[in-house]
């Protein structure tokens, strides 16, 4: 009995691999939406006048942003965690009825949650800080949630047989406390029902910081929720998935001490970033700016840790379409964090800023690295759950391919329409006078506004693809041995 | 040390918490309570103004439009004096937006008028051609919620010291008092009679119907927050 390998148990994950994908398409669909209707204004209307109030852009917008943010890759970032965490870990979730208990109420109540904000948002009902828009009720239910994943995470590891905790597992801690921290202090409102004694709105808060103080801390934490969000869990998940996937060990330990605990330090500095030449104080802004431009090394650190584990192996990017996916998301990591601290620069900032510029580095980040890396983990772990081949390869290379032109397509599109849109808003004609009306500045960034959403709508058509890809394997799939499932992914041609 | 953290969780996740948590405090501690002090000029918002930045909150406004002027000369010119952090000091939450897909608000109310407003919100492109804002014609028939802009105000006014009632210097060396009323069927009342300033200027008819008979459509709101803003 010693012998035998452990039988890990997925069905937490699975429950997490499901809303991945769906809510992935959800969020996805919208933002496709959204980009139409910039080009295009009349799609505001698309299901007619009179449910205009629901389908405009500006009501749709934080769906979007928050449908990709805590929909796709939290569902992505848990269902990892749930896979990953058991296997380094050396212990299964099927030891613990409590642990396992924890997982279901932690999935369940997650959606219940995601039914309120969807439900929420539509009707209008938001604080307006983006990436928070939750008001108070959702909010407590959003702590909850996170509570039973850190009793689940603490739990696991309490569990664990391995005594030394695997690179992933850092990260995982730390996108716990991190977004614990920030989404804490920056929620920090009072309902006003209570508070005046029962008049107006239930629902209704109004934030314990004013102005200044209040856009501080928002972008403290709408920074580094990216940070905690997008950058450190998707780290936790390439430094298992990809030398699983290779079988080549991770090339450097020592690097991945630095890149870690210097992500752990520098993160925090930049949020400041977002409110160059705002009226918060100028040393915070500089002090932001300067740490933004050291962001790059522990950004870079991991980046590069990843690239040269694949050092030899280098033809498995072109066999393998799943390391296709985990080299270019490090790959487009490496793109956007260096982008990110060109545009923290203030004499650049004050060009980019408040232009299509930032929206194009948000998306180059989140198709070309996060969603990659998330759809490449989940790739790996299909086999694994389902004890099935993956489907089709052929279908996996035709959505890379899809996908990643999709992802040039938007960010070269907004890479040009924002700079050319700071740079009209600036120009002054020879007697000093602004050349352009501000209506100017908008007509003409109508052609790239296309290509964008010709863009993101190829990028969802292979977010299509995936789902059927998945949705196949788990159906329709050759069943595997276990023998086969060691390191390259077993997957039909 | 990081491999004994590696075995060692506990301590490890403490070593992570204080990390990460220490920026935060260097950063935002040192200039809260000055960053939170008014302009002279700045008055907390009416009932009526507030429920129509409710509206504007409600629609996201804010996804499209800024409330930021940055001090550079391309800015002033085009939307006037550059922001200071005093006349932010009663604004729960904060407007800046991070995208200016359309321009900026902060003072607007300088620059466009009732009648502007509402051609622009019932059909953008009539007054802007070439406009791709989309058209909020529910605000014609949806009311404001003022009975929860009174509850904010309440709230404001008792834990945040916003000053209602009580004597505000004005830029010019006068003064002026924002008046909160001291019951909800007082506020609805002098909403109303704001509100009915606002209708004056509008041509809308169901509008001003809705305003006489003592109700008030978010548009009426909204344009009361937006002329406030300066």
């Amino acid at each position: 009995m010693e012998n035998r390998p452990l039988e890990y148990d997925y069905t937490v994950a699975k429950m997490f691999m499901l809303t991945t994908v769906l809510l992935g398409i959800v969020g996805m669909l919208v933002g496709v939406i959204l980009a139409w209707q910039l080009a295009f204004p009349s799609v505001n209307t698309i299901l007619g006048s009179g449910v205009a109030e629901y389908t405009n852009f500006s009501r749709l917008r934080p769906l979007h942003t928050d449908a990709v943010i805590f929909g796709f890759t939290l569902s992505g970032i848990w269902a990892t965690w749930y896979y990953v965490g058991q296997r380094v870990l050396k212990v299964s979730m099927a030891e613990s009825k409590v642990l396992m208990f924890l997982g279901k109420l932690h999935f369940w109540l997650y959606l219940v949650g995601v039914v309120a904000v969807v439900v929420s948002l539509l009707l209008g009902i938001t604080t307006s800080k983006e990436y928070a828009e939750f008001e108070w009720p959702i909010d407590i239910a959003i702590v909850i949630v996170w509570v039973i994943w850190g009793l689940s995470l603490f739990g696991l590891i309490g569990m664990r047989r391995e005594k030394s905790l695997y690179i992933s597992i850092w990260y995982y801690i730390a996108t716990f406390l991190g977004i614990a921290m920030l989404y804490l202090f920056n929620n920090m409102e009072i309902p006003t029902y209570f508070a005046s004694g029962g008049i107006g709105a239930w629902w209704h808060s109004v934030s314990m910081y004013s102005g200044t103080n209040d856009a501080l801390v928002q972008w403290w934490y709408g920074h580094n929720a990216v940070a905690f969000g997008f950058t450190v869990p998707i780290v936790a998940m390439i430094y298992y998935f990809l030398p699983k996937e290779s079988g080549q060990a991770v090339f450097s330990y020592k690097l991945s001490l630095l890149s870690f605990w210097g992500l752990m330090f520098v993160y925090l500095w930049a949020g400041g970033h977002h409110l160059l030449f705002s009226t918060v104080p100028d040393w915070m802004q500089t002090m932001s700016s300067v740490f933004s431009v050291i962001l790059i090394l522990p950004s870079w650190g991991s980046a590069i840790n990843m690239l040269l584990t694949m050092k030899g192996e280098w033809q498995q990017v072109a066999s393998s379409p799943l390391i296709k996916f985990m080299v270019l998301a490090s790959t487009f990591y490496m793109f956007s964090t260096l982008e990110g601290p060109i545009q923290a620069i203030k004499s650049v900032n004050a060009i980019a800023h408040f232009t299509d510029w930032i929206v194009g580095h948000v998306h180059d980040g989140t198709l070309g690295w996060v969603a990659f890396m998330i759809m490449a983990a989940l790739f790996h772990m299909a086999p694994r759950v389902f004890k099935r081949e993956i489907y089709s390869k052929s279908l996996m290379n035709t959505q890379f391919w899809i996908q990643t032109l999709g992802v040039v397509l938007y960010f070269t599109s907004m890479w040009i329409a924002g700079i050319t849109q700071g740079m009209m808003w600036r120009a002054h004609d020879e007697f000093g006078n602004l050349a352009y009306s501000f209506i100017d500045t908008v007509t003409v960034l109508h052609p790239y506004y296309t290509i964008r959403a010709v863009g993101g709508t190829l990028y969802l058509i292979g977010m299509f693809l995936f789902a059927w890809n998945m949705y196949k394997t788990m159906t329709a799939g050759r069943r595997v041995e276990e023998n086969e499932l060691q390191n390259a992914s077993p997957m039909a041609a | 040390m990081f491999h004994w953290l590696e075995k060692h969780p506990f301590f490890f996740a403490v070593g992570v918490f204080v990390t990460i948590a220490f920026a935060g405090l260097i950063e935002i501690v040192p200039n809260f309570a000055e960053a939170s002090r008014p302009s002279i000029g700045t008055k907390p918002y009416t009932t009526l103004e507030l429920a129509g930045r409710h509206v504007y909150i409600k629609n996201s406004c804010n996804a499209c439009h800024s409330q930021l002027i940055r001090p550079f000369k391309a800015e002033t010119d085009r939307y006037g004096d550059y922001s200071l952090s005093g006349e932010y000091a009663y604004d729960r939450p904060f407007l800046w937006g991070s995208k200016r897909t359309g321009p900026d608000l902060m003072r607007v109310g300088n620059y466009r008028t009732t009648d502007w407003h509402e051609n622009h919100m019932r059909d953008p492109r009539s007054v802007v051609p070439g406009s791709i804002m989309p058209a909020y014609a529910w605000l014609f028939e949806n009311s404001a919620d003022v009975d929860t802009a009174y509850a904010e105000q309440v709230t404001v006014r008792d834990f945040f010291s916003v000053p209602y009632n009580q004597e505000i210097p004005m830029k010019d060396g006068s003064k002026e008092t924002v008046v909160l009323a001291d019951t909800l069927a007082g506020a609805q009342a002098s909403a109303l009679e704001e509100a009915k300033l606002v209708a004056a200027d509008m041509k809308d008819k169901s509008v001003q119907d809705a305003v006489s008979a003592g109700q008030i459509p978010e548009i009426v709101a909204l344009i009361a927050y937006m002329n406030s803003l300066k």
